[in-house]
C-alpha cells in the first residue's frame, strides 16, 4: 500500500460507483413487480411480457420507478450502504444494546469462525514447519512428501469437508470445532510448508560451512542460522495460510449444515431468502480476514525490525 | 488383528525400501524419484485397507479402498455425468472465461501506471478474501445449472489471475525495454515478444492456483442447488443417503480431476517456460 494511497482510493470509488450504477439493472425487474403489486402504472404492465425485455429497456420505460431499485427489502444485489447498514444492525448496534452474543449478532458468528480459523492456522502451521523440516534434513521426507503434498492441493478439500464431518461425528467428537479445524489446516499447511522449505534452504553453503568451522552440532546451526534465515519466508507464507485457513473454516461452515459461524450465516441466508444477511456475513468475512492479514502483516514489520533485517 | 499387522509390517518394509532407494546409488534417477513417492502412496492405501479391515471399521464410517474401487467401477456411469456437469462444464468453462478475462484487464490495466498502482492492493488483498461465500449469491441470479457454477468460478479465478499477470507484465527491467525501444519496436512488438513472454512463469503462477479454485468454487456453488447432477450435489447427498462408499469413489475422481488439470497446466508450463531457471533441469 506504501505510497499508492490516492490510486488505491480512486480505484477502490470506482469499484463503488460500478456497483451503485449495477443496482438499478439488477434490481428493476423486482422493483417493477413490487410496484405493479401494489397498484402503480409500469410500462409493460405484466410480469411476463416485461420479462421478453432486457433490463435497459425497462428503466428507459419506468424512469421514475429506478429509485425503488435502490430501496428494497430482499434485493438480488443490494447497494454498499444497505450493506454497511445491516453490518452495522447485526454488530455495532447489537453491541451497544450489549446483545454482542446473541445468536443474530455477526460479532458472535464472526467469533465462531474466527476460532476455528485460529486453531486451523495453528495446527496447519504446526503441521507445515514439521515436515518442512522433515523434508529439509531428510532426502527420503523430501522425495517421498513433496510430491504428495503438491496433489494434496489439488485434490478440492470441499469434497472431502462433509466427510471430515461425518467421519469425526461418528467418532463421537462432540461440535464442529474440530473437523473444522482440520480443513482449515488442511489448506493452510501448504503455503507455509513450502515457504519453509524454502527459508530453511535459504543460508549459503559458505554460511553452513562458516558454522562448521565453528563446530556447530546439527541443533545448533539449526537454531542460529536456519530459523532465522527462514523467518521473512515464515511471515509472507503465514499471511497466505490465515488467509487460506479462513477460508478452510468458511468452506467447513458452508456445506455441511453448521449452525453458528460466518459461512452458516451464509447458508441460513441462502435458505431463507435474506439477501442481505449473506452480503453482511461476506462483508463481516472480508473485514476478518484484511483484519487478520493486516496482524500478520504489523508482526511481520516488527519483528524484522528487532531481527535488523527490514 | 492379522490385517492390522500386514498393514504395519509392510508400512515398516516399504520404509525401509524407500530409505535404501533415496540414499542410494541411483536416487537421482528419474525411476527412482518417481518410485520412492508411488511406494508412499501405497503404502497409505494399504495401511487404510489394513487398518479398515482388521479393526473393522463400519463401511457407513470410512470404506476400504477396495470397497470405493469396486464402487467406482460399478458406477462409472453416474460418475462420468457428473464430472461432465462438474468438471467440464461448470469448472472449466468458468476456468477459462475467468482467465482469459483476467489476463486481458491485465492488459489493459497495464498501460495505465495509475490503475496499476491503485489496483494491485487491492487485487492482492480480494485474492485473499474468502470468496467462495459468493456461490449462493451467484446461484440465484444465474440459476441452478452449470452457468451459475461457472460463475462462481470466474469470480474466484479473476483475481489471482489479474494480480499474478500485472505482476508479470511488469518483469521487464528498463534495459530490456530500452533495447527493444533501440530497435524501434511499438507497444504491441514490445508487449508480444518481450513482456508477455517475460510474464509467462507469473502468468503461470496464476493458471496454476486457478486449477485448484476452479474445482473448488465448481463443488461449492452444487451444494446450494444444482440439476439432480455433479460431483458436488452427488456428495452432498451421498452423505445424507449414507452411500459412502459412493461420496468416496466421487472424491477420487475430483481428486483425479484436480490432479490431471494442475499436471496439465504444468504440462504446459514446461513447454511454454523452457527457458526460466525454474525449469530447467539440474538447477533443482
Amino acid at each position: 500500500m506504501r505510497g499508492s494511497l490516492v490510486q488505491v482510493l480512486t480505484v477502490l470509488a470506482a469499484i463503488v460507483g460500478l456497483w451503485y450504477l449495477a443496482v438499478a439493472p439488477m434490481n428493476i425487474r423486482v422493483a417493477l413487480d413490487l410496484a405493479e403489486r401494489s397498484g402503480a402504472q409500469v410500462v409493460p404492465a405484466t410480469a411476463a411480457e416485461r420479462q421478453a425485455r432486457p433490463a435497459w429497456q425497462l428503466m428507459l420505460a419506468n424512469p421514475g420507478l429506478i429509485a425503488q431499485a435502490y430501496r428494497l427489502d430482499r434485493p438480488r444485489l443490494p447497494t454498499p450502504d444497505q450493506v454497511g447498514r445491516e453490518l452495522w444492525k447485526t454488530t455495532g448496534r447489537m453491541a451497544l444494546r450489549g446483545r454482542a452474543w446473541s445468536k443474530r449478532s455477526l460479532i458472535y458468528h464472526g467469533w465462531v469462525t474466527l476460532r476455528s480459523t485460529f486453531w486451523g492456522f495453528l495446527l496447519g502451521t504446526a503441521a507445515g514447519i514439521l515436515i518442512a523440516v522433515a523434508i529439509v534434513y531428510s532426502r527420503v521426507a523430501d522425495m517421498s512428501l513433496m510430491p504428495w503434498a503438491i496433489i494434496s492441493q489439488t485434490v478440492p478439500i470441499v469434497a472431502l469437508a462433509p466427510m471430515i464431518i461425518v467421519v469425526s461425528a461418528q467418532l463421537g467428537i462432540q461440535g464442529r470445532a474440530l473437523p473444522k479445524a482440520i480443513i482449515s489446516a488442511y489448506l493452510c499447511y501448504f503455503p507455509v510448508l513450502v515457504g519453509m522449505v524454502k527459508g530453511l534452504r535459504s543460508p549459503a553453503p559458505s554460511q553452513l560451512d562458516l558454522l562448521r568451522t565453528y563446530d556447530a552440532t546439527g541443533l545448533q546451526s539449526f537454531f542460529k542460522l536456519r530459523v532465522p534465515a527462514s523467518i521473512p519466508y515464515l511471515f509472507t507464507s503465514l499471511k497466505v495460510g490465515i488467509a487460506a485457513a479462513l477460508v478452510g473454516t468458511i468452506v467447513g461452515e458452508l456445506p455441511t449444515g453448521a449452525i453458528s459461524g460466518l459461512g452458516a450465516r451464509i447458508l441460513i441466508g441462502d435458505q431463507f431468502g435474506t439477501p442481505l444477511a449473506i452480503w453482511a456475513a461476506l462483508a463481516a468475512a472480508a473485514i476478518l480476514a484484511g483484519g487478520l492479514v493486516t496482524v500478520l502483516d504489523i508482526a511481520q514489520r516488527l519483528t524484522l525490525r528487532r531481527m535488523g533485517m527490514a | 488383528m492379522g490385517w492390522v499387522a500386514f498393514a504395519l509390517i509392510f508400512w515398516v518394509a516399504a520404509w525401509l525400501a524407500n530409505i535404501r532407494l533415496a540414499n542410494g546409488r541411483w536416487s537421482n534417477r528419474q525411476a527412482v524419484r518417481i518410485a520412492v513417492p508411488l511406494l508412499f502412496g501405497i503404502t497409505l492405501l494399504v495401511l487404510w485397507e489394513g487398518l479398515v479391515r482388521g479393526l473393522e471399521v463400519s463401511p457407513v464410517i470410512l470404506p476400504a479402498p477396495s470397497r470405493v474401487a469396486q464402487t467406482f467401477a460399478a458406477s462409472t456411469e453416474t460418475l462420468w455425468g457428473d464430472f461432465r456437469q462438474t468438471v467440464l462444464k461448470g469448472a472449466l468453462s468458468g476456468f477459462a472465461i475467468g482467465c482469459s478475462a483476467a489476463f486481458l484487464t491485465a492488459i489493459i490495466i497495464d498501460r495505465s501506471a495509475f490503475l496499476t498502482a491503485g489496483l494491485l492492493p487491492v487485487g492482492n488483498f480480494v485474492a485473499a478474501l474468502p470468496i467462495v461465500g459468493i456461490a449462493p449469491i451467484l446461484v440465484s441470479w444465474f440459476g441452478f445449472d452449470w452457468q451459475s457454477k461457472a460463475a462462481v468460478v470466474v469470480v474466484m479465478v479473476f483475481f489471482p489471475m489479474l494480480v499474478n499477470t500485472v505482476q508479470g507484465l511488469r518483469e521487464t527491467d528498463a534495459m530490456q525495454r530500452d533495447l527493444m525501444r533501440t530497435y524501434a519496436a511499438g507497444y504491441v512488438q514490445t508487449l508480444l515478444k518481450l513482456r508477455l513472454p517475460a510474464a509467462l512463469p507469473f502468468v503461470f503462477n496464476g493458471l496454476k492456483i486457478a486449477t485448484t479454485l476452479a474445482l473448488i468454487g465448481a463443488i461449492v456453488a452444487e451444494y446450494f442447488g444444482s440439476p439432480t447432477r455433479g460431483m458436488g450435489f452427488r456428495i452432498s447427498t451421498g452423505v445424507g443417503a449414507l452411500a459412502i462408499d459412493l461420496v468416496w469413489a466421487e472424491i477420487a475422481v475430483a481428486a483425479m480431476a484436480g490432479t490431471a488439470f494442475y499436471g496439465a497446466v504444468a504440462w504446459i508450463e514446461r513447454r511454454a517456460t523452457f527457458w526460466h531457471p525454474s525449469q530447467r533441469s539440474g538447477s533443482r
